[in-house]
């Protein structure tokens, strides 16, 4: 299908969620708002024409190095249908320490992709079976991917005391 | 043990079997797998927040690092992404060149798995044929920029340079004699009782459950599901060239084994379309903003010295936008998210890993198996933790 009818199939069955839509060099993006924000995505899911079945992917971007405003998250789905092999970037602003509800029980890829949001970005799935870190250490502190997270890690320049160690 | 008490076993992160450092939690009943928990990150070294603090060109070195048997192929979906929020086409010769690299890292991928899948079951031959045959690879790719395991071949708008004669001499020579040894490889499995007792409705992934863990790939394709993105989203030139989509029925371990199998036959019908029909021509987009002016041009021109200093220096500077583009690793649907800002360096980019989203479903699949088929369920699905960690 092409992009303008999956935008408008969407805006027919949804027509105060989608609050933007952009054409990403060729890819579909749709910027949905918080409220009917599940809704649309089982929709997606479930709808026999569009049928995003496969959840490749979720991220998510911190404006704050950017932009001032808030919100200051974005969370970005991309899905791809397997039936027509069209692909949909759902986009939904998140500001700082809001939970977004969890995507898991509609597709299980999220599991995973949701944990890493959150160990990267800090941002909280409602609703999430497992939430916990998945690529940092579990008491690791702080959020790497956050534009204020330094490069070389928060401890670099700290001087190394043989003292202070503690024997696990 | 005491009747009806689990046994808690970790799997790794030093097993022979996982491949890198994955460490799975198993709570066995007997031999019996009741729960399995995977735990990665053992490989976590921040690729993307590097990326985003280098300029485009110089985070291609980082992509190599990703999924270091196909190196190749994360190269092509960076530079891909990149050209893509650019809005640059390389040349049709880049093109073609960028294909034969790519399917030549994608059958020494599938040489390391075949390989070290056997090993784990148990077939030791297979992985001194394996290792044999990638040794072949290795020299091409060496010839065409100079490095092994790490080419860093492929560029941001073209390529680092055209290849030589002796390159498609060794593309050839490896087209024509390769096909022997898969037959051997084969021989050695297919029809092997062993193996197919080893394999056969082990792991078994029905289409559904396949797509709604998220596979992609081979992995996907095994249980029954056609979905490859040469096929489904041409690029680079992919339209030109005949090929089949191989696909499995059942979803078990020999399926998937199977369809990496048939793909190499597949890889190698497309290098052999691609070097017989390479077109002519430069290797490089001629775009100011992208690509150095020759030197032939610079020792004349000043401004072209002082562009050819900011290439240099800086590297291409993306527009304002947000970009998805991915490309069929050896893995799985190996994709790249970038945002610009105006920069010479990408505000945020994201690397979609297929083998991490694989992993994932590990805890759904290995429970039921006994704990020696969680060997061939984990060696089926193909991982490098180089990728799944980034």
């Amino acid at each position: 299908m092409e992009n303008v009818k999956i935008l408008e199939r969407i805006k027919a069955k949804f027509p105060e969620a989608v609050v933007a839509d952009q054409d990403c060099c060729g890819d579909l993006q749709v910027t949905v708002s918080n409220d009917a924000f599940i809704e649309v995505m089982q929709f997606l899911h479930d709808d026999e024409q569009l049928g995003f079945d496969l959840l490749i992917d979720i991220l998510a971007i911190d404006n704050s190095a950017r932009r001032r405003k808030p919100p200051r998250f974005e969370v970005v789905y991309v899905m791809i249908s397997m039936d027509s092999f069209d692909r949909l970037l759902v986009k939904l602003p998140v500001v700082e320490g809001e939970d977004v509800p969890t995507v898991t029980s509609i597709w299980q890829a999220a599991n995973w992709a949701e944990r890493e949001v959150f160990d990267m970005m800090g941002i909280r799935f409602a609703g999430h079976p497992d939430l916990r870190r998945v690529l940092m250490w579990d008491d690791f502190e702080g959020y790497p991917q956050r534009k204020d997270f330094p490069l070389e890690g928060k401890d670099f320049d700290e001087k190394w005391d043989p003292d202070t160690i503690e024997v696990l | 043990m005491a009747e009806g008490k689990l046994m808690t076993l970790n799997m790794g992160p030093h097993h022979p079997s996982t491949h890198g450092v994955l460490r799975i939690v198993l709570e066995l009943d007997g031999e019996i797998i009741v729960k399995a928990t995977p735990h990665v990150g053992q490989l976590h070294r921040g690729i993307e927040k590097i990326a985003e603090n280098m300029n485009y060109q110089q985070v291609i070195t980082l992509t190599d690092r990703l999924d270091y048997t196909a190196a190749s192929l994360n190269n092509f979906g960076y530079c891909m992404a990149v050209e893509k929020l650019l809005g640059i086409e390389v040349p049709k010769r880049a093109q073609y060149i960028r294909v034969i690299m790519g399917e030549l890292s994608r059958l020494a991928a599938h040489q390391i798995w075949v390989g070290t899948h056997a090993l784990d079951i148990g077939a030791m031959t297979l992985v001194f044929y394996g290792f044999r045959d990638r040794e072949m690879i290795y020299d091409i790719i060496e010839e065409a920029s100079g490095y092994r395991l790490t080419p860093t071949f492929l560029r941001v708008g073209g390529l680092a340079n055209d290849i030589t004669p002796d390159f498609i001499k060794g593309v050839r020579e490896f087209v024509k004699w390769f096909p022997t040894a898969l037959a051997g490889y084969h021989t050695l499995l297919t029809d092997n009782i062993i193996w197919r007792k080893r394999t056969m409705d082990i792991g078994t992934v029905s289409a559904e459950d396949a797509v709604n863990f998220g596979f992609t790939g081979p992995s996907l394709r095994g249980s029954g599901v056609p979905y490859d993105i040469r096929k489904a989203k041409p690029h680079s030139s992919y339209e030109d060239f005949d090929f089949q989509v191989p696909v499995g029925d059942k979803g078990d371990v020999y399926d998937r084994y199977l369809v990496r199998m048939e793909e190499m036959t597949q890889s190698l019908k497309i290098i052999d379309q691609a070097i017989e029909n390479l077109p002519e021509g430069p290797v490089n987009v001629d775009n100011p903003w992208v690509t150095n002016p020759s030197l032939d041009v610079v020792m004349d021109d000043i401004s072209a010295l002082i562009r050819r200093f900011k290439i240099q220096s800086e590297g291409p500077h993306d527009p304002v936008g947000e970009v998805y583009q991915s490309v069929e690793g050896s893995k799985g649907e190996l994709g790249f998210y970038i945002v610009g800002d105006g920069n010479e360096n990408p505000y945020r980019m994201k690397i979609r890993s297929p083998a991490f989203i694989l992993i994932s479903a590990l805890s759904k699949i290995l429970p039921g198996h006994m704990f020696s088929d969680a060997i061939a369920i984990v060696g089926s699905i193909d991982i490098v933790l180089g990728e799944v960690d980034r």
